[in-house]
């Protein structure tokens, strides 16, 4: 039986509640799993291996984490912004993330923040459906 | 002082687990400050040793090629104190490898007790996702780590001399 989103997100929850070493009520699905939760780079590798245990799939970490590719295209980036052509690429990379706060100032430095605790529940929806 | 924390692999199942022991002696100088009159071997050095036993596993599974570095560790419990004259068993399990990382889980044992359970998460820093650049060398697998493999009847490539 597929899974509730409600259920996915608990699962979530205890990944992160775990990799991040963070408590539970902090995984909100508004959080940012870097500026609200502390997670740092090998974190995410963290969170990937636990994520494909946690619900037997595979991700490829580019599907998930996409972004770091991208930066380093001068097309998409300009002034330390994303350019129009970068954000919509960045769409089509993460089609799991909500974008509404991040268009009115796309800085690269603010790519971080899309990474939400929502967007992981979203990307895992999207699996195992 | 040379810094291993191993002395010999008893058990070693390329890409799956390991087992290592180490024999600890007054020989070591820091259990005699660690601590005076009642020594014990540090926590963190159990942590290195696991780092080393899992490390070298982890290297191993992917023929040496990457520079695999310590990168979290994600649980260390102690239960009890290791002494002078105790040998302890360090087993370490990979539970998820990818081109840029590998997490292990593991135990250290004595005798029958259960000493420690560490799991720790390396990194493959050629692989990292930020792009930095690191020496070409692999200042991670040197000689010194050869010398246990070989010693343990474990092929180990020819590797340069730790700088």
């Amino acid at each position: 039986m597929a899974m509730t989103r409600d259920e996915i997100f608990k699962e979530v929850q205890g990944v992160l509640v775990d990799a991040l070493g963070v408590d539970e009520e902090e995984v909100t699905p508004e959080a940012t799993l870097m500026g609200d939760l502390g997670a740092e780079s090998i974190d995410f590798l963290d969170i990937v291996f636990r994520m494909e245990k946690a619900f037997g799939i595979k991700i490829p970490r580019e599907e998930l984490f996409p972004a770091e590719s991208l930066v380093t295209n001068k097309e998409f980036i300009s002034n330390g912004k994303l350019t129009h052509q970068g954000i919509e690429e960045l769409r089509k990379r993460m089609p799991h993330t909500d974008f509404t706060n991040f268009i009115e100032d796309p800085a690269v430095s603010k790519i971080g923040d899309l990474f939400t605790v929502d967007a992981l529940v979203n990307f895992v929806e999207g699996k195992v459906k | 002082m040379r810094w291993i924390w191993i002395d010999k692999f008893i058990e070693f199942n390329s890409g799956s687990n390991a087992v290592a022991i180490k024999n600890v002696t007054m020989a070591e100088e820091h259990l005699h400050d660690n601590f005076p009159g009642f020594p014990i071997m540090p926590e963190c050095l159990m942590i290195e040793s696991m780092a080393q036993t899992a490390g070298i596993l982890v290297g191993e599974a992917r023929g040496f090629k990457e520079k695999v570095i310590l990168a979290k560790i994600n649980k260390a419990v102690f239960f009890n104190f290791v002494r002078p004259g105790d040998t302890i068993k360090i087993h370490a399990n990979i539970t998820s490898i990818a081109p840029e990382a590998a997490s292990t889980t593991g135990k250290i044992t004595c005798g029958d007790e259960t000493i420690a359970e560490i799991e720790l998460m390396f990194s493959h820093i050629d692989q990292n996702l930020g792009g930095k650049q690191f020496p070409e060398e692999n200042f991670v697998f040197t000689d010194l780590f050869a010398v246990v493999l070989r010693a343990s009847g474990i092929e180990a490539p020819a590797w340069g001399v730790a700088k």
